[in-house]
């Protein structure tokens, strides 16, 4: 990795402050090499993929392929038929809600979630509930955000169908043991979905050492383009469960009488997919790849925990979320009674980009009994100086008050 | 004062500052001057939820004024909200409709009023005129 490789990172902020970007579980900035061969693409490449017989369809195919298997060999996957490209981790968990729903869940079935969960990973649920009529069970945290295990199991019953929950807490970067909530899940007959989105950008995954059933994440969150994600699934579910959306790609005969499935994963991808989108996304994982999870997390890990140190120096700071332990790239705090927009605004007159409020999982503000909070969240590119003048800004703010 | 005056004295008031974090200086302290809106006016139907923060706003008709009291759980919202009272309140539904508030743009909290910023604001200017509308349909009716 060279800071070159980020061309966003050199910009001035209101003209004036050098950025410091500490948003980046929201989501991350791109390589120059992604775009790049996003740009080749279009200018050399670009023709609609499968089915054309004419040299550039087959040249694009040939690309839009190779990122599946990119992807599946990121994730460890046994096949690229296990490999779905959706538009993001919020539309795979949508797919397994609404498909995995209507093949496996009747009235009262029940879907184990937890208090830490995205609003992705609870509404759609609740939208099975209202037309299906199934029931979320709701797996509790500890006041240090971390699962509560024990209770955790107590939840299964004889209608548990699935498990649903987030590899790593959006809003205070706990790590869920998720080998072990896949092995517990299983005892009970039951399969398991994990929210991947902030997980992938900052720690190995290896989905046949975790036995999932399912794994979402999207790109946008690890360095590839917006618009593009991925949804996993072992191909003994994705051959049971029903196809998501109708169109082309995704049959294999169509007649008003009868029509009949594409193999997997084209069932699953109704459409012309974003072949290019997919490319970026392969050069993204290729991108993290060679830089190497050991050397990504031990600078993550570095940078969270010399952050967590340096935030305490605040007076008034309070760190949401577990010890340095079980924490990913991502602090939610809150500095005395300085409302988090407050915070967020006048850090951003300063550079420095945040991110402030629910994050999009307001059952845990209301578990934590908060509104909101500050969130600071790194990437491979930041550096003890975005940590500093994070701090400094804060300290600056504070002030203010 | 006249609602164009106020706006004037106001622009005047801000144009002492040339940086951003000073200007935001005196929001927040005129945010914390700002008398705090009785808990009885809290309620779900003076609520206007922005997401990110909470504008509460009460609107009353006294002597063919308007008036109008309002909080904020943030307090460089509370600020902007001192503002808007400041410059709307105790004008006749008449003048508050035909308001022009140009202060908004000339010291420099346009972004602050839009639509996609989810503070509460925006929506809180447009509740202002929702309720000189309705006050001026009930007198004139």
């Amino acid at each position: 990795m060279r800071w070159s490789d980020f061309p966003i990172l050199e910009r001035k902020i209101y003209d004036r402050y050098p950025l410091v970007y500490l948003d980046n579980a929201a989501t991350t900035q791109k390589p120059r090499q992604v775009v790049e061969a996003m740009t080749e693409e279009y200018f050399n490449v670009n023709a609609n993929v499968h089915r054309g017989v004419h040299f550039l369809s087959q040249k694009a195919t040939e690309l839009h392929e190779a990122s599946r298997e990119t992807v599946r060999r990121f994730l460890n996957a046994r096949s690229t038929s296990e490999i779905v490209f959706t538009r993001g981790t919020t539309e795979s968990i949508n797919l397994v809600a609404s498909c995995f729903g209507q093949a496996f869940m009747k009235e009262g079935d029940e879907v184990i979630v937890s208090e830490m969960e995205h609003h992705s990973n609870i509404v759609s649920w609740q939208l099975l509930q209202a037309r299906q009529g199934i029931r979320l069970r709701v797996c509790p945290i500890t006041d240090d955000g971390l699962l509560r295990m024990d209770e955790f199991e107590r939840l299964f019953s004889e209608r548990t169908k699935l498990v649903s929950l987030t590899h790593v807490s959006n809003v205070l970067g706990t790590v869920n043991p998720v080998r072990e909530i896949v092995r517990i899940a299983h005892e009970h007959g039951v399969p398991v979905l994990i929210d991947g989105a902030q997980s992938t950008p900052h720690m190995p995954v290896d989905v046949q050492a975790i036995d999932c059933d399912f794994f979402a994440f999207s790109g946008h969150k690890i360095y590839g383009p917006t618009g593009i994600g991925v949804l996993y699934g072992k191909e003994k579910w994705l051959d049971r469960i029903p196809p998501y959306m109708g169109g082309g790609e995704m049959i294999k005969t169509v007649s008003f009488e009868k029509t009949t499935f594409n193999d997997l994963p084209y069932k699953f991808e109704a459409g012309t997919p974003d072949y290019v989108a997919s490319t970026g996304l392969a050069c993204a994982l290729d991108f993290v790849s060679e830089t190497g999870f050991d050397a990504i997390q031990a600078h993550e890990h570095d940078l969270t925990a010399y952050a967590m140190e340096r935030l305490m120096e605040v007076d008034g700071m309070k760190i949401f979320g577990p010890g340095i332990d079980a924490h990913d790239a991502v602090i939610s705090f809150q500095v005395g009674n300085i409302h988090h927009l407050d915070m967020g605004t006048l850090l951003d007159r300063l550079g420095i980009a945040i991110r402030t409020g629910h994050h999009c999982a307001e059952p845990l503000m209301h578990r934590l009994g908060i509104e909101g909070t500050c969130r600071a969240s790194f990437a491979l590119y930041n550096t003890r100086k975005d940590v500093d003048a994070l701090v400094d800004g804060i300290e600056r703010v504070r002030q203010m008050f | 004062m006249n609602i164009n005056e106020i706006q004037d004295e106001i622009i005047a008031e801000f144009s002492d500052f040339d940086d951003w974090m000073d200007r935001y200086q005196m929001l927040i302290d005129m945010g914390s001057e700002q008398p705090p809106l009785e808990d009885k006016y809290k309620t779900e139907q003076n609520l206007i939820d922005g997401c990110q923060s909470r504008v509460w706003l009460q609107a009353d008709m006294i002597d063919g004024k308007l008036h109008f009291r309002a909080e904020s759980d943030a307090l460089i919202v509370k600020g902007i909200v001192a503002l808007l009272v400041r410059v709307l309140s105790d004008h006749t539904p008449q003048e508050i409709l035909d308001a022009d508030l140009y202060f908004i743009d000339r010291i420099g909290l346009r972004e602050h009023l839009s639509p996609t910023r989810s503070n509460g604001l925006g929506a809180m200017l447009k509740q202002m005129k929702m309720y000189a509308l309705a006050f001026k349909t009930i007198q004139n009716s």
